[in-house]
């Protein structure tokens, strides 16, 4: 009999699916939970998204290309469709690269939104980054999260550089004999660590399968994984926000992620993806088939990486070619002192938070973000490292620019030298008076109003321009940020009488905290008082 | 018979012999040699020497010096040949507009027929590469694929892999390739201008040279296909970066902007 369940309500379809789910993963616990969650709205935190769409594009074309690429260095004759490169010999790897391109259907179109992503994948996790620490939003809990990030970075470099080795064309055989002689300049170690990476001599024939497997499996293995993390503690932390009235340290004022986040970011992810493929049907990326297959004996000039290795060449390439040669061995500081300079700029970028939180004894939760002027000296410092490393993109880049703009190529290396040290301290001085003269404005909006850009003659004769008054809203947003007082030594002698010297590190550590917040380094924001006392006299000032 | 051999000691008789004799060769080289042609190709010769030499005094005489000897400000020309010659002037590179860390190439100053003036003047100063003739410089029929081999071999060091150009030092330079007609191209290799090496028969046979012709003009010509869509210059990866850097990121970040600024929000405001 039938009768019992035919008068029961049947759920619909949806519901009953829902509902399966459910008793097996527990999906209404974890929608409850997530599914208000709430995301702030600024363009500069959809950088991140840019990274993660992009960096899901790689994966997906990536996939596409690992059917028909055959990462083998066994040598085979050309017979495909490119006439140009009829009955030459080429590695397997760069003969299915050709086949990739010219006879396999999409080939070069996938292949060209591969290469684009990593492009704007390493770009865009170059700006992201920046968003993260010009507004401090890598400060406690975060900064594990920035460490994620920053690997994610470095890991990319590395997944890029592999994926570009892969063709074994002229130019990336050319940026892997790079590699073999950095890795040669190593003292001791050097030379072992080449034999076993190449299997035997450059370049043998293990190196494009060992790039293989570490550019498709372990490296973005270990992307995946940390991007996962990544935003985990995304959720975890939940998302900075600028300041404004409501918003404080301790809430979040934004839209919720079902439904707003989700049309949101889905929209989003294919508006990347459409152009990302958009710009692969424009134009070319890496055109292997003009390059010709990989011979130790062959270079072409104009031989670069990928821009997000181009700091690393233009260290190599303006350093000046200094050796030391010692009881038969010789130490390559013209390669190693770069390779050395190369670790040294990226670690500075992956330690900053921590050498700040030192600095400026603040472990306190951080939800707000910096307005980058209201904190100088960070700002300044995040300006100094781009400007260093934009400059090596210079030094790397020096021929391509001698020949574009007409210059000696020999004065492009000297300047690149003078600019990698004048350069950051420049930079650094520039941009904190900057930082201090936008303080000082925002100071003179609150106090004074908006220039309305109305002149006002009065009786007497005198000219005067009106000001506008800002709302409360704006009056607010400029003076939210929390200005923070120097460290200091502490008395020299303690309660008891008792003469107490503080250490050098202490003493470092007082006088650099000054030189975040002492005097002169931040503008007084204004108070309360001062407001009242300008806005209840007379009517301007 | 008689009467030829009663004279036969006279005085005459030797005089007589000598003037038949230089009558029968005289004769038989005119019948027989292509005279008129090369009377008058000696001639043309000569009269291009001539009008060279006069075009050599006004344009090239102050720095080369009055008989191509050369001076402090410019090279001897003994021996470097009607193929430089025609490269140099051909290119518009010479007549040198200043001195600099190299010639550039300008628009070409004298005519094709006061060029080989100019030649035929400087070749005569001493033996050099010849000007080569049109079929020597053809490249229809040579192997491209081969003349890539020989390209990445002997120039892309410094011209790039498909002759885009590329720099060397103190503000010296290779040039892009692109539009240099065969011919210049051919004279290039023979020669070894400014600061390229030379490639003589003798290193690079004329076959190679067309083969590498060819290969210049498949990828670096007027017809060159791009399979890909824009080739960005064909400089590789520092054109790539700042156009995935431009607009890549830079369209991106446009779209960020576009769809935070469109909002859900209850009213707008």
């Amino acid at each position: 009999m039938s009768t019992v369940t035919d008068t029961k309500r049947k759920a619909p379809a949806g519901e009953r699916v829902a509902d399966w789910a459910d008793g097996r993963l527990g999906i209404y616990g974890l929608a409850k939970a997530n599914m208000r969650k709430i995301f702030p709205d600024h363009w500069s935190f959809m950088l991140g998204e840019i990274c993660l769409y992009s960096f899901i594009i790689i994966i997906l074309t990536g996939v596409y290309l690992t059917l028909f690429f055959d990462p083998s260095m066994s040598e085979v004759v050309y017979h495909g469709s490119y006439e140009p490169m009829q009955g030459i010999q080429m590695s397997a790897a760069y003969a299915s690269t050709l086949d990739i391109s010219f006879d396999i259907r999409g080939g070069l179109l996938v292949r060209q939104i591969h290469h684009w992503a990593a492009v704007i994948f390493l770009a865009g996790m170059f700006v992201h980054m920046f968003r993260v620490f010009f507004t401090g939003a890598y400060r406690k809990p975060r900064e594990i999260n920035w460490l994620f990030g920053f690997l994610l970075f470095v890991l990319g470099m590395f997944t890029g550089f592999t994926g570009y080795s892969l063709p074994d064309d002229l130019l990336s055989g050319t940026g892997v004999r790079f590699t073999q002689g950095a890795i040669l300049s190593m003292p001791i170690v050097g030379t072992y660590i080449s034999m076993f990476m190449f299997g035997g001599e450059f370049p043998g024939t293990d190196i494009i399968p060992r790039f293989y497997s570490v550019h498709i499996l372990l490296l973005p293995g270990i992307m995946l994984g940390l991007v996962v993390a990544h935003l985990i503690l995304v959720f975890f932390h939940k998302h900075t926000q600028f300041a404004g009235p409501g918003k404080t340290n301790k809430n979040v004022v934004g839209m919720p992620l079902l439904p707003v986040y989700m049309a949101k970011a889905g929209g989003f992810f294919f508006l990347v993806f459409g152009f990302i493929a958009a710009i692969a049907a424009i134009a070319t990326i890496n055109p292997i088939w003009g390059i010709g297959p990989y011979r130790p004996d062959q270079v072409s000039t104009g031989a670069q990486p990928d821009w997000y290795m181009g700091f690393a060449e233009g260290f190599v390439r303006v350093m000046p070619g200094w050796e030391i040669n010692l009881w038969g061995h010789t130490l390559v500081l013209g390669v190693l002192i770069p390779l050395v300079l190369f670790g040294v700029v990226l670690g500075a970028l992956a330690l900053y938070p921590f050498i700040e939180s030192w600095i400026t004894g603040d472990k306190r939760e951080h939800h707000i973000l910096d307005k980058p002027r209201n904190a100088p000296t960070r700002t300044a410092l995040g300006v100094a490292w781009v400007t260093i490393y934009f400059v090596m993109l210079i030094g790397g880049g020096n021929d391509i620019w001698a020949t574009h703009f007409h210059l000696s190529l020999n004065a492009i290396s000297w300047f690149v030298r003078i600019a990698f040290f004048a350069g950051p301290v420049l930079a650094f001085i520039v941009t904190r008076r900057i930082c201090l003269g936008l303080q000082r404005r925002d100071k003179e909006k609150v106090l004074h109003g908006r220039e309305s850009g109305t002149i006002k003659r009065l009786p007497h004769g005198e000219f005067v321009e009106i000001h506008e008054p800002l709302g409360p809203e704006a009056r607010y947003a400029l003076t939210a940020h929390e200005q923070y007082e120097p460290l200091e030594v502490g008395p020299t002698v303690d309660e008891n009488g008792v003469e107490r010297k503080p250490s050098a590190l202490q003493k470092l550590r007082a006088r650099l905290s000054r030189s975040y917040y002492g005097e002169g380094n931040q503008i007084p924001k204004p108070t309360a008082e001062e407001y009242k006392e300008i806005t209840s006299g007379h009517g301007h000032h | 018979m008689k009467k030829l051999s009663a004279r036969r000691r006279h005085p005459l008789a030797a005089v007589v012999v000598l003037l038949l004799a230089l009558a029968a060769t005289g004769g038989l080289y005119a019948a027989f040699a292509p005279a008129g042609k090369a009377q008058a190709d000696d001639t043309a010769q000569s009269l291009a020497i001539d009008e060279g030499k006069k075009l050599y005094s006004v344009g090239c005489a102050s720095c080369h010096g009055t008989g191509g000897q050369g001076t402090t400000d410019g090279p001897s020309l003994v021996g470097v040949g009607s193929a430089a010659v025609d490269f140099q002037v051909g290119t518009g590179r010479m007549p040198a507009q200043q001195p600099g860390a190299q010639v550039p190439k300008k628009p070409v100053i004298y005519d094709q027929a006061q060029i080989d003036q100019l030649a035929a003047y400087v070749a005569s100063l001493g033996a050099g590469p010849i000007t080569p003739t049109e079929s020597q410089v053809d490249p229809s029929g040579a192997d491209v694929a081969k003349g890539g081999e020989l390209f990445r071999t002997n120039c892309a060091q410094c011209h790039n892999f498909t002759g885009k150009g590329g720099a060397l030092t103190d503000g010296k330079y290779a040039p892009n390739l692109e539009g240099v007609s065969p011919k210049h191209i051919y004279e290039a290799m023979q020669t070894g201008p400014q600061a390229m090496p030379s490639f003589p028969d003798s290193t690079m046979p004329e076959q190679e040279k067309k083969d590498i012709i060819a290969y210049i003009k498949t990828v670096n010509g007027d017809e060159t296909a791009s399979p890909g869509g824009l080739s960005l210059g064909g400089l590789g990866p520092v054109s790539e970066g700042l156009f995935g850097w431009i607009f890549g990121l830079g369209g991106l970040i446009a779209i960020a902007v576009w769809v935070a600024a469109h909002t859900a929000k209850a009213k707008k405001s």
